[in-house]
C-alpha cells in the first residue's frame, strides 16, 4: 500500500503535522517508544518495544514465575500482556504466530502513521523479503 | 511443511546424522574458562567427549564475561571435537552476527545455537550497554538466509555459503505457558533445525508442553533435545532458581537435596538428573538430551553412563553417508 510518495514534500509536512499528535496519543494509550513500524495490532494492542529485549516475536525464557519480567522484577512481562491482549482482539488474532521482521532502526523517531500510507514500514531488507516469499509458496 | 528427516542435509554434522539416524542424541554444555590458557578447555572437552555427540560453547552465559564463544569452538575443533556455537544477540548487532556466523563456519563449526540472550543485568557489569538488535527468531531466520539462499540480510550474494545446523532454545517453564508451544512453532518457521529446552526439573509440565507441540505437530519438524543438568548443593538449587533467569525447580527437589546429608548432594544430584533423563526419554517427540552441568563438567560421563546412554552409538552410513548421497 503506498498512499502517498515516500519523500515527497506532502509526505514531509503532513509528518511535521502528526507526529506531535501519534507521539502523544499513543504514549498515552501504549506507552509507544516511537520505533516509527507499529506492529500493536500483532502484539495485542501491547507495544513491544516497551521490552527492554525489544522482543518483536513473543517472550523471551527469563520470563518470571509470577508472569514478571526477568529485567524488571516488579513489571509484568510485556509479552505477557500481549498473548492476553491478542485473545481478547476482534481481528489480527493470529498475527501473533507470525515472524515478525527485524527492527528498522532507522525509523525510530518517526512518525508510523506517515510511514504506513507511504508504505515505508513495509520495506524489508532483500533477504529476508525472499525467504518470506519462499516461505508463503 | 517439510518434516524434519526428508529435509535436505543442512551441515552433516555428528549431531546431525545422529538425529536423523533416529538415534537418542545427547549435548553437553562445556563453559568457557576465566583464562586466555586453552587447557581447561581441552580439560572439560575430554571428559564430555566419550558421551557428547556436540558440546555446546555457551556465549558469556548469566552475562557474565568468559572466553568467547567463537574461539571456544575453534580451539574445540581444532582439537577433534564438535562444538555447538551459541549466539546470543544480547552483545552484538546484525553486521557482527552475520561475520561471525562466516568465521565460524570457515573454522569448521557445523551447529549454532541462536538464542536472545540473558539481559546485561543478570550479570556482574549490570551498567553494560545491551544492544538486542535482533531478536533470536531474526538470528534464525538471517542465518537462513545466508545458509540456503547464499546471501547477507541485505541481499549482498555469498561467495560461499555456510552449511550449518541451526538451533534455537525453548523454556517450557516461563509464563506465558499456552504460548510456549506457539513460540516453539514460531522458531520452526523462521528455521530451527533443533531444540535445546531449559532445565528441566518439572517433568509433568514439560509433558504437557511436548502434547501440545505434538497437537502442532511440531515434534515432526523439529529434533527437540530435552535440557537436563545436575544440581550440586541446594544453596545451588537455591541460587538456579532466584537468580537464573528462567530456571523453574519445584520445591520437592530441593527438599529432597535438604534431606540429604552433605557429603552426598553432589550425588544425589546426579542420581535427580538420571531419573529426568530416564522419564524425558520416554516423552513422545523428545529426540535427545542436551545436559548442562555448570561447572561440573566431570559428573556428566557418570550421568549419561547411568542413564543407560551409553555404549553412543554411531550415525555411520544410516545417518550418514546413506543421505548425504541421497541429497548429492
Amino acid at each position: 500500500m503506498r498512499l502517498i510518495s515516500e519523500n515527497s514534500a506532502f509526505a514531509k509536512r503532513l509528518e511535521k503535522l502528526v507526529l506531535p499528535i501519534e507521539e502523544a496519543s499513543k504514549e498515552l494509550l501504549f506507552d509507544c517508544r516511537m520505533c516509527g513500524q507499529c506492529i500493536l495490532h500483532s502484539t495485542g494492542l501491547t507495544c513491544p518495544m516497551r521490552c527492554p529485549k525489544n522482543l518483536r516475536n513473543g517472550p523471551c525464557g527469563g520470563v518470571r514465575a509470577n508472569g514478571n519480567c526477568e529485567v524488571y522484577p516488579d513489571k509484568l512481562c510485556v509479552w505477557v500482556q500481549a498473548v492476553e491482549g491478542a485473545q481478547k482482539l476482534p481481528l489480527w488474532r493470529d498475527h501473533i504466530y507470525q515472524v515478525e521482521r527485524p527492527v528498522d532502526w532507522q525509523l525510530h523517531g518517526t512518525s508510523s502513521w506517515v510511514n504506513l500510507l507511504t508504505g515505508r514500514d513495509q520495506v524489508q531488507p532483500a533477504g529476508w523479503a525472499e525467504e518470506e516469499h519462499e516461505h508463503q509458496k | 511443511m517439510s518434516t524434519k528427516n526428508d529435509r535436505p542435509i543442512r551441515a552433516a554434522s555428528r549431531l546431525e546424522r545422529v538425529l536423523r539416524a533416529g538415534l537418542f542424541a545427547v549435548t553437553a554444555e562445556l563453559n568457557p574458562p576465566d583464562s586466555s590458557d586453552p587447557q581447561a578447555v581441552y580439560d572439560a572437552a575430554l571428559v564430555l567427549s566419550e558421551v557428547a555427540d556436540a558440546i555446546n560453547a555457551t556465549d558469556a552465559s548469566g552475562a557474565n564475561v568468559h572466553m568467547s564463544s567463537v574461539s571456544l569452538c575453534a580451539i574445540l575443533v581444532t582439537a577433534g571435537y564438535e562444538p555447538v556455537f551459541q549466539m546470543s544477540c544480547r552483545d552484538r548487532n546484525r553486521i557482527a552476527l552475520q561475520g561471525d556466523l562466516l568465521g565460524a563456519a570457515a573454522l569448521g563449526v557445523k551447529n549454532v545455537l541462536c538464542l536472545t540472550g540473558d539481559d546485561v543485568t543478570a550479570g556482574d557489569q549490570p551498567e553494560a550497554k545491551r544492544v538486542f538488535d535482533f531478536d533470536s527468531m531474526h538470528l534464525l531466520r538471517t542465518l537462513k538466509i545466508m545458509r540456503d539462499e547464499g546471501q547477507f540480510l541485505s541481499g549482498r550474494k555469498l561467495t560461499v555459503p555456510p552449511r550449518v545446523f541451526l538451533g534455537a532454545a525453548e523454556n517450557p517453564f516461563a509464563p506465558p505457558l499456552d504460548f510456549r508451544p506457539h513460540r516453539l512453532a514460531k522458531k520452526i518457521k523462521a528455521g530451527a533445525d533443533f531444540i535445546q529446552t531449559q532445565y528441566i526439573f518439572d517433568v509433568p509440565v514439560f509433558k504437557k508442553f511436548m502434547e501440545r507441540a505434538r497437537d502442532l505437530g511440531l515434534h515432526e519438524q523439529v529434533y527437540i533435545l530435552a535440557g537436563v543438568g545436575p544440581l550440586r548443593s541446594p544453596k545451588a538449587a537455591e541460587f538456579m532458581r532466584t537468580r537464573v533467569p528462567g530456571v523453574v525447580i519445584p520445591d520437592s527437589i530441593v527438599e529432597r537435596l535438604n534431606k540429604t546429608p552433605k557429603a552426598r548432594w553432589q550425588e544425589e544430584g546426579m542420581q535427580i538428573c538420571v531419573e529426568i533423563i530416564q522419564q524425558v526419554r520416554e516423552i513422545a517427540g523428545v529426540a535427545g538430551v542436551h545436559v548442562m552441568a555448570y561447572r561440573q563438567e566431570e559428573v556428566v560421563n557418570e550421568i549419561i553412563h547411568r542413564a543407560g546412554l551409553f555404549p553412543r552409538l554411531s550415525p555411520g552410513a544410516f545417518g550418514g553417508s546413506k543421505a548425504l548421497a541421497a541429497n548429492g
